[in-house]
């Protein structure tokens, strides 16, 4: 479980982060939803510990993160995973080697244990046969997956995910999007992702956190997403005419 | 304007504390050590010794010609070319084209792995990447330039011996008298000494300018530019510091 406590974040005299109070449980998908610019790459950024916030605590297990110590920290991080924004996948190294890498750096397998591993990720999200390339030949959906792949290698008990699904077409990010459902349930893992594809909110979303300007302005499930009465999140999902003609059905 | 200098020079010497923090693994740095050695002293070899050699023909030719009379013994021609090649052209020029070479090379790779993420990434999962990226680079350095260096040594002098071959306004004979003339260990030891302190400086300001990379792609040309003039510029400002301390 991972808690925010007032926390808020600015950058030189600009706040992009006001005071936000929300909970990521364990065994489920965490969504971070809100229009672009609203501030979610920031928050998962301050999460992970790449920005530290100006002003209140990240707790993961009531342990707060910015304040530990940096073995216990190095610790936790190394029960971490993130798929960036843009896949981030270490472009020196082919796929194989990218996803064993956290292998190479955090445990003391064996070289086959390690393939035996990388193989069976690959295999999870759906990419056999593509160790040996590197990630400037795959294309964007195969990088996401692969990221993907790279992130569960060491069985983390945190996985975040930047948008996993942006710029994939609908039925790849519904692959994505099950994929992540999957290993979260299945591992126990506490999962957090950024989305603003409404398929995602409606369909994968345990708990939503909605932000609207650096702000947490709405907070539930995907049940009540669709029937809430917060002016700015009916903003937000139903701002395409399609969301719209469904409205009218609910 | 110096406030700004101050927090770049502060900003440096806390990247050089990150740099220099024991490895995450040590299997994993020797690998990549290996691997960067091996790219940046093959990669350079070729132009180093085109450059050696036709520095050391034309200092060669540049000597002989200035000081063609009848009363300088003619062994002076080949010990003054020995020792500028040996003491200064070497070390600083090869070092200044290093920087070009090798330094905007590591600056565009540590840049392009900030601007995709790629450093942050391996921050999440809790590695130093300024130690894993860096380091092997700076430790490459460090023995791949200096082991340039006494090759381009040896090419500028094989560059002057063809020379006065070829133009033969002096003998063979006299010019390796003079370059074997008086000849000191302390001279290499001079020499190995300063290009070792341009290494560091060259690795460190080409990795801290690509590190600090803050936005796009646009960044990356300009901050390789920015690492080769400004550590050009400490190594010209060392050059004339080491050159006080150890003559
Ligand atoms: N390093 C930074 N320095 C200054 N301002 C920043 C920085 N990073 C983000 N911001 C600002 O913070 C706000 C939130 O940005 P953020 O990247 O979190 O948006 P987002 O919700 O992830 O948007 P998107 O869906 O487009 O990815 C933006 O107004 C942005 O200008
Ligand atoms: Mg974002």
């Amino acid at each position: 479980m991972i808690e925010l406590n007032h926390v808020s974040k600015y950058f030189g005299e600009k706040q992009v982060l006001f005071d936000i109070n929300t909970v990521f449980e364990e065994g489920k998908v965490n969504l971070i939803i809100g229009r672009s610019g609203s501030g979610k790459t920031v928050m998962m950024k301050c999460l992970v510990g790449l920005y530290t916030p100006e002003e209140g605590q990240v707790l993961y297990q009531g342990r707060d993160f910015h304040h530990m110590d940096d073995a216990s920290q190095r610790k936790l991080r190394a029960e971490m995973g993130m798929v960036f924004q843009g896949s981030a996948l270490f472009d020196s190294m082919n796929i194989e080697q990218n996803v064993m890498f956290p292998l190479d750096m955090f445990t003391e397998m064996s070289m086959e244990e390690k393939l035996e591993r990388v193989n069976f990720c690959l295999q999870r999200v759906d990419l056999p046969n593509v160790n040996k390339l590197f990630p400037a030949e795959l294309s964007g959906g195969m990088k996401k997956r692969a990221a993907i792949a790279r992130a569960m290698a060491c069985g983390p008990k945190f996985l975040f995910c930047d948008e996993p699904n942006s710029g994939l077409d609908p039925k790849t990010s519904l692959l994505i999007d099950e994929l992540i459902t999957e290993i979260t349930h299945e591992y126990n893992m506490t999962t957090v992702i950024n989305t603003h594809d409404l398929n995602s909110v409606i369909t994968i979303g345990e708990t939503i956190s909605f932000i609207y300007q650096g702000r947490l302005e709405w907070r539930g499930s995907s049940d009540s997403v669709l029937t809430s009465d917060n002016a700015a999140l009916n903003d937000f999902i139903y701002a395409q005419p399609l969301t719209q003609r469904i409205r009218k059905h609910i | 304007m110096i406030q700004r200098l101050l927090t770049i020079v502060g900003e440096y010497f806390i990247f050089l504390r990150k740099v220099f923090s024991r490895p995450e693994k040590w299997s994993v740095f020797f690998k990549k050590l290996l691997f960067e050695m091996d790219a940046m002293g093959i990669g350079s070899m070729l132009i180093v010794s085109i450059v050696s050699i036709a520095m050391g023909s034309v200092i060669t030719m540049q000597t002989a010609m200035q000081i063609e009379s009848s009363w300088i013994p003619t062994w002076t021609v080949g010990f003054v070319s020995r020792t500028s090649i040996v003491m200064e052209l070497c070390p600083t020029i090869i070092s200044l084209l290093l920087v070009g070479n090798l330094g905007s090379r590591i600056t565009a790779e540590i840049g392009s792995m900030r601007v995709t993420e790629q450093i942050d990434a391996l921050e999440v999962m809790g590695i130093n990447p300024a130690s894993y990226m860096v380091l092997p680079k700076v430790i490459a350095s460090l023995i791949v330039n200096p082991v340039l260096i006494i090759f381009s040594i040896c090419f500028a002098l094989i560059g002057g011996y063809v020379t006065i071959v070829l133009i033969g306004n002096i003998t063979p004979y006299d010019f390796m008298d003079g370059l074997t003339y008086c000849f000191r260990v302390y001279d290499v030891v001079y020499a190995v000494t300063k290009t070792f302190v341009f290494a560091f400086v060259m690795s460190t300001v080409a990795s801290f300018y690509g590190y600090r990379i803050d936005g796009g792609a646009l960044e990356l040309g300009k901050a390789s530019t920015q690492g080769i003039v400004v550590s050009s510029f400490i190594i010209l400002v060392l050059n004339v510091l080491i050159t006080q301390i150890m003559l």
